[in-house]
């Protein structure tokens, strides 16, 4: 009995307590350790936030890119079979078949670090030094024509560096241009014209 | 792309779609037997002895008839299979739950084999305290249940030039419906204080790919969930074992397997998954970008090319499926004739959010030629748009998104095939 009317004021307390802890925190987890946190953020965005001290030429590049990356996309980064082009296709946007690569299609350099230094070489990702990475990043550059070899690509320079296609997108435009448009009620007979 | 073009083998046939009347159909109840079945006459060995005793399959897979419904690849679509991507057996599967077992995958460097021993999920960036969450402790949560569909934003996109791929497994079959477990991700991010400034969270996943993407606060405390289980067990390892990102509505990129980092910030990354990828090239050579939400979609998913009609002209059960990323489907239409004239079909369950939703359409075929076309709307009103409209709005570059009505041309001998009447 006493074992009973204890658990219900046991019960009682315990929901008053959840109910508070509930309408803030219920301190699931642990605070995560700064080294922990600087081994996993390591994205960069487009405003060059978490871009890392260092610095690379496409001379450099072009030897890691010879060893490391190559056999796919090609000596000069102009892809290999169905592996991934990534120079070349200036002007082709508006045609059939656009060749979009880093060099023709993408808006910013940031995205080509961080790619770089997160997920290549394929098999391999994470692999490659700071200074790798800006090396091969001026390589792809040079491989597009858009710097000479002796170039020097860091993070003093790299944010001035504008893309040739920087301008070339518009956020997300559907509702305007066709959710306003495809909204009427539907046809059901005559829909078309016979032919 | 090159080489997706020289192995393109077009089908494009600009019908006409004049269907002539075929053979009568017969009346129902007409068939008569000549001899006695002797399935039914004569003792049966399955009637007789034993069947498999409990155990024989502690995890039980389809009976062996059902091989063939499985996914399947389009080997020449990529390099390899690591980067690669199949497509569920939606032609040969009816209700709107799509078996784990045969959901489609996509994967950028293959399905990573992490345990929940071994999974850890931080929440840093824009928050007070940034965390590290152990499975365990996601399961102390207080969770949710919800049925969302997840569709590849490339579905139908080898069709933009002209009808290709020859069946609906392969047309539209980059999707999948579940009913997920798992704790809304707002619950997450204010167990870490995050900060109400922030305007975006980064997610990304523990593969080699990383695969990260940006997606707006105002979703993520919205519907978002950090999911551990799908139809009542746990993910499989191809759909991210054991813990996924699911973002109701929105393409399937962007629903992170193996999520391991979620980030509060104040700007998009811009990462490659969000301006190489998953941005949509229009004619004039601007792209779209952030076109997270998948539009009003349907398909016929049988009969259809890889679904032949078997039995002659007669009673036809004509069904398919219907979704949409902005809500609820509120209606199907079917034509018989390219979209000529249109038939509301019968919708199993009144549309959920977000879900598949399956039709029918119960006819009585006269035998003659059909060209099946689909066509949902939406509780916003958005009618599913042609082919044609589709590309006088963007071209035939823009590989996502692709949300066209499809044709499926069926002959007066049943069989059907991937045509396109615009
Ligand atoms: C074994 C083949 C292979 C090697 C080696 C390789 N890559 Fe890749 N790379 C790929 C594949 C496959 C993809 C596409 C991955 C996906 O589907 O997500 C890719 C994608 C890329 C992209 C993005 C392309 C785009 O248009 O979005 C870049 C940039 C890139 N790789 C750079 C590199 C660099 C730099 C190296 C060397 C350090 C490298 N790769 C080594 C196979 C390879």
């Amino acid at each position: 009995m006493l074992k009973y009317l204890k658990s219900i004021v046991f019960a009682f307390v315990f929901c008053a307590v959840a109910d508070s802890a509930l309408a803030e925190k219920l301190g699931l987890g642990r605070a995560a350790l700064p080294a922990e946190v600087a081994a996993w953020d390591l994205d960069i965005n487009a405003l060059g936030e978490g871009l890392p001290f260092g610095s690379g030429d496409a001379l450099v590049g072009e030897e890691i890119f010879s060893e490391k990356c190559a056999a796919c996309h090609g000596d000069f980064a102009e892809g290999i079979d169905n592996w991934p082009k990534l120079a070349g296709g200036v002007d082709t946007l508006d045609h059939e078949d656009p060749l979009k690569t880093v060099g023709s299609y993408w808006p910013y350099l940031t995205t080509a670090y961080d790619y770089i230094k997160r997920s290549m070489p394929y098999g391999n990702a994470g692999s490659l030094t700071d200074d790798e990475v800006y090396a091969i990043v001026a390589y792809i550059l040079y491989s597009n024509d858009l710097i000479e070899e002796n170039f020097v690509l860091s993070d003093d320079n790299f944010l001035a560096f504008e893309m040739p296609n920087a301008k070339g997108f518009v956020v997300d435009d559907r509702g305007a241009t066709e959710y306003a448009i495809w909204s009427d009620v539907p046809c059901m007979k005559n829909c078309k014209d016979t032919c | 792309m090159s080489k997706i073009e020289t192995l393109k083998q077009s089908r494009r046939a600009f019908l006409s779609g004049a269907a002539a009347v075929g053979a009568g159909a017969m009346a129902s109840g007409e068939a008569q037997a000549q001899t006695a079945d002797p399935l039914i006459t004569q003792p049966q060995e399955w009637s007789q002895g034993f069947g498999d005793g409990v155990d024989a399959t502690p995890y039980g897979l389809p009976i062996k008839y059902e091989g063939g419904v499985v996914r399947r690849n389009v080997e020449w679509l990529t390099a390899d299979q690591v980067s690669s991507i199949n497509f569920t057996p939606i032609h040969a599967l009816d209700g709107t739950i799509t078996p784990q077992g045969c959901a489609f995958e996509r994967h950028h460097s293959g399905a990573i084999d992490l345990s929940k021993a071994n999974y850890r999920l931080m929440i840093n960036g824009l928050v007070d305290t940034p965390l590290v969450f152990t499975y365990e402790d996601l399961e102390r949560f207080p969770r949710e249940n919800h049925i969302y569909f997840c569709e590849c934003a490339a579905n139908t996109g080898m069709e933009w030039a002209g009808a290709q791929l020859n069946g609906a497994q392969f047309t539209h079959g980059m999707i999948h419906n579940m009913e997920y477990t798992g704790v809304p991700l707002r619950l997450l991010l204010e167990e870490a204080g995050y900060d109400t400034t922030g305007k975006w969270v980064f997610v990304e996943g523990a593969d080699a790919s990383s695969n990260g993407r940006s997606i707006p606060m105002d979703k993520a405390l919205d519907d978002v969930l950090v999911a551990f289980k799908a139809n009542g067990e746990a993910l499989r390892k191809e759909h991210g074992y054991p813990v996924r990102l699911v973002v109701p509505g929105w393409e399937g990129n962007m629903w992170v397997k193996w999520i391991r980092r979620i980030e509060v910030t104040n700007s998009p990354v811009e990462s490659r998954e969000e301006t190489s990828k998953y941005t949509d090239t229009l004619a004039d050579g601007v792209s779209r970008k952030w076109t997270w939400a998948m539009d009003a979609k349907s398909v016929v998913t049988s009969p259809s090319p890889q679904a032949p009609i078997k039995h002659g002209s007669g009673p036809l059960v004509i069904t398919g499926l219907a979704w949409s990323g902005h809500g609820r489907i509120t209606r199907v239409d079917v034509s018989k004739d390219g979209g000529k004239t249109w038939e509301t079909a019968r919708l199993a369950k009144p549309g959920e959010r977000m879900a598949l939703t399956r039709f029918y359409l119960d006819i009585n075929w006269d035998g003659s030629e059909m060209l099946l076309q689909s066509r949902a709307m939406d509780e916003t009103g958005y009618v599913q748009p042609t082919k044609t409209q589709l590309r006088d709005v963007r071209g035939l570059n823009s590989i996502y998104h692709n949300n066209c009505i499809q044709t499926w041309w069926v002959r007066e001998n049943g069989e059907a095939e991937n045509v396109e009447v615009s």
